[in-house]
């Protein structure tokens, strides 16, 4: 659709509301993984049930959303094998690089992390080379 | 009330990124993809979310939480091993599926069985991080 970039524009706009609501009144880097990661490898501790109030409504008010709206359409791909395989990289690279688009690239390039951009540089290149090497040679995705 | 506001950040996350289209990986694919029918939708939604948070992070400076406690220090400076294998590893399913962790968690009461094997798998990922990252460390330490 034409108008996607404005969608684009307001749907980030709000991104970043939420993730100054998460700094500004909770003190806190809003970044998926970080979040999410903190309660899977244990390593949360005291800030356990902030996390898991944030992911409720993560999951929740846009579950919500889609419900009235009627519907919403992920388009993922079929193939299993291929799904688990990038959540598998996901985990594993948003761990170890410490943050993903959300924690790195909003919440650290919008204060000149060096860390969020050089993240952000490799992230983004490495998901074209894979899109261009698994799409448009070898035509599995 | 840190949980109800945590719950309302999530909550305007989540809705950001689903009217923002990111919840649908052909338009997280169709930016990946220059060779392909570029989709330049991302750009729009990062730079949109970059302008405010700039500001939170300005309005931050010589503050304190409204709830207390303190903002998290000043970034690392230091690069290292893991930020950049971390992040091309991350970049590569990201690739593959189209789906990074904020919108695969939003979408997970419409993702379907593909969208729940994808929550599970990344749960695998994380778990197996830290033992790899301690590792990565103790082989960046210099002699």
């Amino acid at each position: 659709m034409p108008q996607d970039w404005l969608f684009g524009l307001v749907g980030g706009g709000i991104i970043g509301l939420a993730g100054s609501v998460y700094l500004l009144v909770n003190g806190r880097i809003m970044g998926a993984s970080g979040i999410i990661g903190g309660l899977v490898d244990g390593s949360a501790r005291e800030t356990g049930r902030e996390r898991a109030a944030f992911l409720a409504g993560l999951v929740l008010v846009p579950g919500l959303a889609v419900l009235l709206t009627g519907g919403a359409d992920t388009h993922l791909t079929g193939n299993l094998a291929v799904v688990a395989a990038a959540g598998l990289l996901v985990g594993l690279g948003t761990r170890l690089a410490n943050g993903c688009t959300s924690g790195h690239g909003v919440c650290g390039i919008s204060r000149l992390s060096l860390r969020g951009i050089v993240a952000t540089v490799f992230y983004i290149l490495a998901g074209g080379l894979t899109v261009v090497f698994f799409r448009h040679l070898l035509g599995v995705i | 009330m840190r949980d109800l506001f945590a719950f309302l950040a999530g909550g305007l996350f989540g809705v950001g990124l689903l009217i923002s289209g990111m919840t649908d990986t052909t338009k997280v694919q169709g930016w990946l993809d220059v060779f392909g029918n570029w989709d330049p939708t991302l750009a729009f939604v990062m730079g949109g979310a970059i302008v405010p948070m700039a500001a939170a992070w300005a309005f931050a400076r010589g503050r304190r939480p409204a709830l207390g406690g303190a903002f998290p220090p000043a970034p690392e400076p230091r690069l290292g091993r893991n930020l950049v294998i971390g992040s091309v590893l991350f970049g590569a399913g990201w690739g593959l599926a189209g789906l990074c962790p904020g919108p695969a968690i939003a979408s997970a009461t419409w993702g379907g069985v593909g969208g729940a094997v994808f929550l599970l798998a990344m749960a695998g990922g994380m778990w197996g991080a830290p033992p790899l990252r301690a590792r990565l460390a103790e082989v960046e330490q210099p002699a």
